[in-house]
């Protein structure tokens, strides 16, 4: 017994001799380094002469701040560290079964957001609801939707599409442009944008798809900026960088309507108080309901031969060739499907933006997307969305964040950072999961029992 | 009915070669190369590496386009195609020329059994009226899925590979996705069935089981096969009929047998001495007379 205090207490002992030399190691090689960089500092001073200004406090900083951080680091951060990787490695033999909440995300998240906007405008009243239904509900879907979207050509096909906003501009100007010149209602545009999206994937397609792995996405990324310009230079039609104003409002299947004058205003009718939140809870359970259905339609698509074919395509091309498949049209499919989703989704923005302009198509919503789909895991939905959540949620939650303005001083824009993190989490995320939230993928057709195939088989495709 | 005699019935050639080349900048490497394969036998395309038995396989499957020659199939019904000018993936969904591929290509990230339904992509996707009668959920696309289980299944017992079933592709050993990939080729239903080394890294075990699987392929489907192998164990056990090729030329043509006591074929393996040569040349026509006569004779 005796001995076994003695040797902890002389363990904790040589761990503590440990980390104050490691510390003060890094405190000197700290010194070594930021001596030059930020002890001393060079400046022009009125008559342009160089003048060496000394800093010997902020150097102190650096200093202190590397040699405490080694410190703690080693007495503290490393065996908490191991004790949890041992505690983890410990509870893997043991394979525990999928909670309840695991199994039954998809289902619990569908009633959740069914939920949210009564539920908001009960706790935060009517016009509170506005800020989470509109800034936080509709525009997180959107982005679920377009990365499900495109989740279809780079996910399932495997094809680097670096252009998607290209479609979702095509949706948004057909119809800002034909509601506005003939008067079609949304219900009406919507599915016509979707088809002239994809009409445009398909004309985009034909001489793109021949390319493979690097110069499809050079190629995909020109074409998305080529109608980005012709957005910005067919003034005649376009209205170039103005862009167009004044959209029509979408109406509930033409039942009720949204417009202030109209007889059968929405809250007219029902004798509620004047006030937009109801039209953008509208909006919002009709994006919920246009992503369900890119939901839906990816994973009936993913059990048709079509959708297995696009896999195949992912995984190899040629061997796809070898079994009698058309890849050229395989590959068109993916494209006009993935670019008929993003067709929905513009016209759902410029319903509910009420103005579109070029602005709005740039290449990073494209990066953007793109990254959503990389982070959430390719071809895996619940992944995406969780993705979708916390990438354009977290970017939304800076905004809120203003309490950082009383520790960084009130000049200080926390959205401002939002790109910043955007990376770093994204490296981060690329550190710990490399095949994104979700690596696995669901087999979409079983003998025996349904086994999820592991990531490091799966393929991201080439081409 | 023994082999023998199937062939004696079936003798028209399912698979004509005649007069190709095959030209890759200033590297011939198939020239002139005229060869029939027979309806219901399994012929065999050997020779040393780099004589151009893979550039044969990819002229027929369509992979590459010959330079110079004409390649036609005749399919059971008497219908003809000529190869050479159509695009590889109607090769096989319209002439039913089905191929495996020197290194496996599997489709890795998919299950077992999804590599085996790929392969029926054409059947199935006629079924699902392409893809929207079956999104709408009618009976036939249901039936045909079922039988398409089915059909994977069949080819699943035949290979081996039942209990893996819903495992990926990618997580089987060597040997067994040598076997998938020719149940998966199996599953586009051809006539003619063109295998690419496929007994390479396989232990002799493994072999045989192969040798035991292609000609219940044979036997059972009607199925004939050209296949170039460098395991002779393989070559001679199981072909009817072997090619010989050496530098993009045929050096010699017949059954195994005959092949094995080639000269032409002994020196093209194993190299002939610079003073042999003419003695090897002469042995050599000596033996294409007496060939000649024992030709005439039967």
């Amino acid at each position: 017994m005796a001995t076994t205090t003695y040797s902890t207490e002389n363990a904790a002992g040589n761990l503590t001799a440990r980390a104050l030399r490691e510390g003060f190691y890094a405190g000197l090689v700290a010194f070594g380094l930021f001596f030059l960089f930020v002890g001393l500092e060079t400046t022009q001073n009125i008559r342009n002469e160089l003048v060496l200004n000394q800093r010997w406090g902020l150097l102190a900083i650096f200093v202190a701040v590397a040699a405490v951080g080694r410190f703690l680091g080693v007495l503290y951060l490393q065996p908490w560290i191991a004790s949890r990787k041992a505690a983890r490695a410990a509870v893997v033999d043991k394979a525990a079964p999928e909670g309840f909440f695991v199994r039954n995300f998809s289902k619990i998240a569908i009633v959740a957001l069914v939920l949210m906007p009564p539920v908001v405008v009960s706790l935060v009243g009517v016009q509170g609801s506005l800020k989470w239904v509109d800034n936080f509900g509709i525009q997180i879907l959107i982005y679920v939707m377009l990365a499900w979207g495109l989740n279809i050509v780079v996910g399932l096909a495997g094809l680097l599409d670096l252009g998607y906003v290209a479609f979702y501009a095509v949706g948004a100007y057909s119809y800002a442009l034909l509601s506005q010149h003939f008067g079609f209602s949304f219900w009406v545009l919507l599915p016509l944008a979707g088809i002239l999206a994809a009409f445009w994937g398909m004309i985009l397609g034909f001489p793109v798809l021949r390319l493979k792995g690097d110069y499809l996405a050079i190629v995909t990324l020109a074409f998305g900026e080529i109608i980005r310009l012709v957005l910005i230079n067919w003034t005649e039609v376009t209205r170039g960088t103005f862009g167009i104003s004044s959209i029509p409002k979408a109406s509930v299947f033409g039942i009720w309507s949204f417009d202030v004058g109209a007889a059968n205003n929405f809250a007219k009718v029902f004798g509620l108080p004047m006030s937009s939140a109801y039209y953008k809870i509208f909006l919002f359970y009709v994006i919920l309901a246009l992503a369900l259905l890119t939901a839906y339609v990816t994973i009936r698509l993913r059990r048709m031969p079509i959708g297995r074919a696009w896999e195949a395509l992912r995984e190899d091309e040629i061997a796809c060739r070898s079994l009698g498949i058309n890849t050229v049209t395989t590959k068109l499919t993916a494209f006009a499907t993935g670019a008929m989703f993003g067709g929905f989704a513009g016209s759902f923005f410029a319903v509910r933006q009420g103005f579109v302009s070029p602005e709005s198509f740039v290449f990073l919503e494209s990066a953007i997307i793109l990254a959503i789909v990389v982070l959430g895991g390719m071809g895996s939905l619940v992944g995406i969305a969780v993705a979708a959540t916390v990438m354009v949620g977290g970017t939304e939650l800076l905004r809120e964040m203003t309490f950082l303005k009383a520790i960084f001083g009130p000049d200080f824009t926390p959205e401002l950072y939002r790109m910043l993190i955007f990376g770093l989490a994204m490296v981060i995320v690329m550190v710990w999961k490399p095949r994104g939230f979700v690596g696995s993928r669901e087999p979409t057709a079983f003998l025996h029992e349904r086994k999820a195939v592991s990531g490091s088989f799966t393929k991201e495709g080439h081409g | 009915m023994s082999a023998l005699e199937t062939n004696a019935m079936n003798q028209d050639p399912i698979l004509k070669v005649e007069h190709l080349s095959m030209r890759f900048g200033g590297l011939m490497a198939i020239n002139d190369l005229s060869f029939e394969a027979r309806r219901g036998d399994i012929t065999a395309l050997i020779g040393p590496n780099g004589a151009g038995k893979t550039t044969v396989f990819n002229c027929v499957t369509g992979f590459y386009k010959p330079t110079m020659g004409m390649i036609s199939m005749t399919q059971q019904s008497g219908k003809k195609f000529l190869l050479e000018r159509m695009p590889d993936f109607e090769i096989t969904r319209d002439a039913k020329v089905a191929r495996t591929f020197q290194n496996i290509r599997m489709f890795s990230g998919l299950t077992v059994l999804e590599n085996l339904l790929v392969a029926q992509h054409n059947m199935l996707m006629r079924a699902s009226g392409y893809t929207i009668l079956g999104l709408l959920g009618f009976a036939g696309y249901r039936r045909a899925k079922e039988q398409s289980i089915e059909i994977a299944k069949h080819w699943l017992e035949k290979a081996n590979l039942l209990e893996r079933a819903d495992d990926p592709a990618g997580d089987l050993p060597y040997g067994a996705q040598r076997r998938l990939e020719i149940a998966r080729a199996m599953c586009t239903g051809p006539e003619f069935l063109c295998l690419d080394e496929p007994a390479a890294g396989l232990n002799p075990r493994e072999s045989l089981a192969l040798n035991e699987l292609l000609r219940s392929i044979r036997n059972e489907t009607g199925t004939s096969i050209l296949l170039i192998e460098h395991d002779m164990s393989v070559v001679m056990e199981i072909s009817d009929h072997v090619i010989v090729l050496e530098y993009g030329q045929k050096i010699s043509d017949g059954t195994p047998d005959e092949v094995k006591n080639d000269p032409r074929v002994i020196a093209a393996y194993l190299g002939v001495e610079d003073e042999e040569v003419e003695e090897v040349i002469e042995e050599i026509q000596e033996i294409q007379e007496s060939d000649g006569e024992q030709g005439g004779k039967h």
